[in-house]
């Protein structure tokens, strides 16, 4: 079991390593082949070919691809130095470069926008999980009923209405005109009221969506097994219906619930784009969306890093979970 | 619970000592099902998977039911024990009537509840395939201590001891570490033993075997049979066997019930059945069954046909279609009168248009050799 955690780790490292190193080629080497040139980007508006030399210098620009690819990974792991000349920079591990937009760090940067993302999705999945399994039991024992169409209908629009439909209606009727909610983003630890009153409606709204895709896997996944052989034997033993349900059936409709619920979650806490940029929440989703739209370069890498850490490690959670939830599978 | 529209065709048996007509008064056999009728209502039409199915059977007997596939077998063990609408959610439920009578109380008008707590206490059941059959996230040892403690108000501790118990008693070696294991880690037979062990627990009067070595391997088979007849000589339990396989109640059944299209077509003893058996679907049973006895280059002979749609049985005989003698009778009686269940000689029935002389000689002038 260790043996197999340590091995899938060192995967998911390597997996970082491909990640980054892709993403590192098709930031700073692509654009050079293009024509275009990165220390530009840093440049903004300054055009005085020796500010852009500096920049090109400071950031080694003009290194060989390797030897910046080397630099970044050691300045990930150990922080690095950008010299050029006298002029010394700081940036201590982890170190994911420097903003071109503001000159800031990234890796702070980065920080601050995870606990929101993280809050959002940790929420909006209590929230969806709650409400999208028990929604799926009901309808499934009640098949064919005016509940279980009711039910598979709402969850229908769940899944086809975008966020940013809901989303924006759900701002116009509980914030602009009911004013129910206003203020900006606070953290939880700040102000919890102001933190639970400007996630609420994201949450329920990210929630709405998977809550409906999470109500129809429940309901499926629960009509298959209440035709089981497992299932017969258990009212053979004279169960109450109660028990049958909660305990036989519940416990194998758990297994795909919580697979799907893994990648989802790994998914989202890279950032929920939609949701965070129609409620302007600054996670990590919207800092993804303010770099690419300022051509950001080291911060769409930083976010993506992130994005695909917690990807690996939600999918290695998912694996590690399948083996406590199924006794049949055995890791190793 | 009498939710059918009467047919006006109810197998009513009027011999001495056989099942009286729906609505008598409480029997005195220990078992004694009355004109089960099991139908479920499909988008084609309603499937009569059993049809006014009566018998009876006392403890420490052995009853087989034997048919093909769809005969009704199953279903009518289920309806016995109050589960063919188990796993059934929505409008169409299946409908169930007629009588079932267990030590003197009836089980298909009675509140579901109270048959529920009958359910593994009294009644319990051994189903075909084990792997399917036990929940493959819990460990045997929990699954039999649930079965056992739903009807005990016992300590976890002492069910448990129970459980080593039983699994001893079937013949599960170190019986108090198996007890931890999960149904993956058994083999086939071993499941089917715990499976035994589990409908054992609460020493129920009333077993049913649902082709309990059906999905077994054959040596597996053989021990299996072995341990259902000494564990009925121990409890003294009334035991059904449901088989395809008439080597399973030639080992097992004291009387043996032959289905065909969800009825009786033929019932005795076992001896009867398998040395003067008086049907020519019993016949086609026998005659398909391999006998290591005889020379290999022999064809086995095999019923013709397919079993016929529970939703449109044939007119008159439901055997009709696939019965070499269907034409012997006069007129067109086996296609227009449907034969009602006649005694040939004490205890052993035939529902056949055929006379009887007549089938007496084609058994033992026809069939009898050939086998």
């Amino acid at each position: 079991m260790l043996a197999y955690v340590i091995r899938r780790l060192f995967a998911v490292a390597m997996m970082l390593m491909v990640v980054t190193l892709t993403t590192f080629v098709i930031f700073f080497v692509l654009p050079k082949w293009a024509g275009s040139d990165p220390a530009y980007l840093f440049a903004g508006k300054q055009t005085d070919p020796a500010a852009i030399e500096g920049i090109r210098q400071k950031l080694g620009l003009s290194d060989p691809v390797l030897v910046q690819f080397w630099n970044f990974l050691q300045g990930l792991v150990a922080g690095r130095e950008y010299t050029n000349g006298a002029d010394v920079t700081k940036c201590p591990a982890p170190c994911f470069g420097y903003s071109f937009r503001t000159e800031q760090e990234v890796w702070p940067q980065l920080t601050e926008a995870i606990p929101v993302t993280l809050s959002l999705a940790a929420g909006a999945c209590v929230l969806w999980v709650v409400g999208g399994v028990a929604a799926g039991v009901v309808s499934a024992l009640r098949r064919g009923t005016l509940w279980d169409r009711a039910a598979m209908t709402v969850a229908l629009a769940g899944v086809s209405l975008p966020i940013y439909f809901t989303g924006l209606i759900a701002l116009a009727v509980f914030s602009y005109q009911l004013d129910w909610i206003s203020g900006e983003y606070a953290p939880v630890e700040e102000d919890p009221a102001q933190w639970f009153q400007t996630l609420l409606l994201p949450w329920i709204t990210l929630a709405l969506l998977y809550a409906a895709m999470y109500a129809r896997l429940t309901r499926a996944t629960m009509l298959e097994i209440m035709g089981e052989d497992y299932i017969r034997t258990a009212r053979a033993k004279g169960l109450k219906e109660r028990v049958v349900i909660g305990r036989h059936a519940m416990r194998s409709t758990w297994t795909p619930v919580l697979t799907l619920l893994g990648l989802d979650l790994g998914a989202l806490l890279g950032g929920a784009v939609l949701t965070e940029s129609t409620y302007s929440l600054p996670g990590l989703g919207r800092l993804a969306i303010d770099s690419i739209e300022g051509k950001d370069l080291p911060l769409i890498l930083g976010v993506t890093l992130i994005a695909a850490l917690f990807i690996c490690v939600a999918n290695l959670v998912v694996d590690l979970l399948y083996a406590v939830v199924d006794p049949r599978v055995r890791i190793g | 619970m009498n939710s059918l529209g009467s047919t006006g065709r109810a197998s009513v048996e009027s011999a001495p000592g056989e099942v009286a007509a729906a609505g008598s008064p409480p029997p005195t056999a220990f078992l004694e099902v009355r004109d089960l009728r099991v139908h479920f209502p499909t988008d084609d039409g309603l499937v009569k998977s059993v049809d006014g199915l009566s018998f009876r059977l006392e403890k420490g007997r052995t009853l087989g039911i034997v048919g093909e596939s769809g005969s009704g077998k199953s279903v009518t063990s289920l309806g016995i024990m109050g589960l063919h609408t188990a796993g059934q959610y929505g409008r169409r439920k299946a409908q169930i009537s007629g009588e079932v009578w267990l030590d003197g109380r009836e089980l298909l008008a009675a509140d579901p509840d109270e048959v529920r707590r009958l359910r593994g206490r009294e009644m319990a059941m051994i189903f075909q395939d084990p792997l399917s059959a036990l929940h493959p996230y819990y460990t045997i040892g929990r699954q039999i201590v649930e079965a056992y403690r739903v009807h005990h108000d016992t300590d976890k501790k002492s069910a448990r001891k129970r459980a080593i118990e039983l699994l001893d008693r079937v013949g599960i070696p170190q019986p108090d570490q198996r007890v931890d294991s999960y149904p993956h880690e058994f083999s086939g037979g071993m499941r089917q033993r715990a499976m035994i062990a589990m409908a054992l627990v609460n020493n129920p009067e009333l077993l049913i075997a649902d082709e309990p070595t059906t999905a077994l391997d054959v040596t597996v088979q053989a021990q299996i049979l072995d341990l259902i007849r000494d564990l009925q000589k121990e409890f003294g339990s009334a035991v059904i066997v449901i088989t395809h396989d008439l080597g399973v109640v030639a080992e097992l059944a004291d009387d043996i019930l032959v289905m065909y299209g969800g009825r009786c077509v033929e019932r005795g003893p076992a001896e009867q059945i398998f040395y003067e058996p008086q049907h020519p679907y019993t016949w086609g049973l026998l005659g398909s069954m391999p006998r290591i006895d005889r020379d290999q280059t022999e064809r086995l002979i095999p019923v013709k046909g397919s079993p016929p749609s529970l939703i449109n049985l044939p007119e008159g005989c439901a055997f009709h279609p696939r019965c070499p003698y269907a034409d012997v009778p006069k007129g067109h009686v086996t296609r227009t009168v449907r034969p009602e269940l006649q005694q040939v000689v004490s205890g052993h029935f035939s529902a056949c248009h055929l006379p009887q002389e007549q089938r007496t000689r084609i058994w033992t002038e026809e069939i009898a050799p050939r086998l």
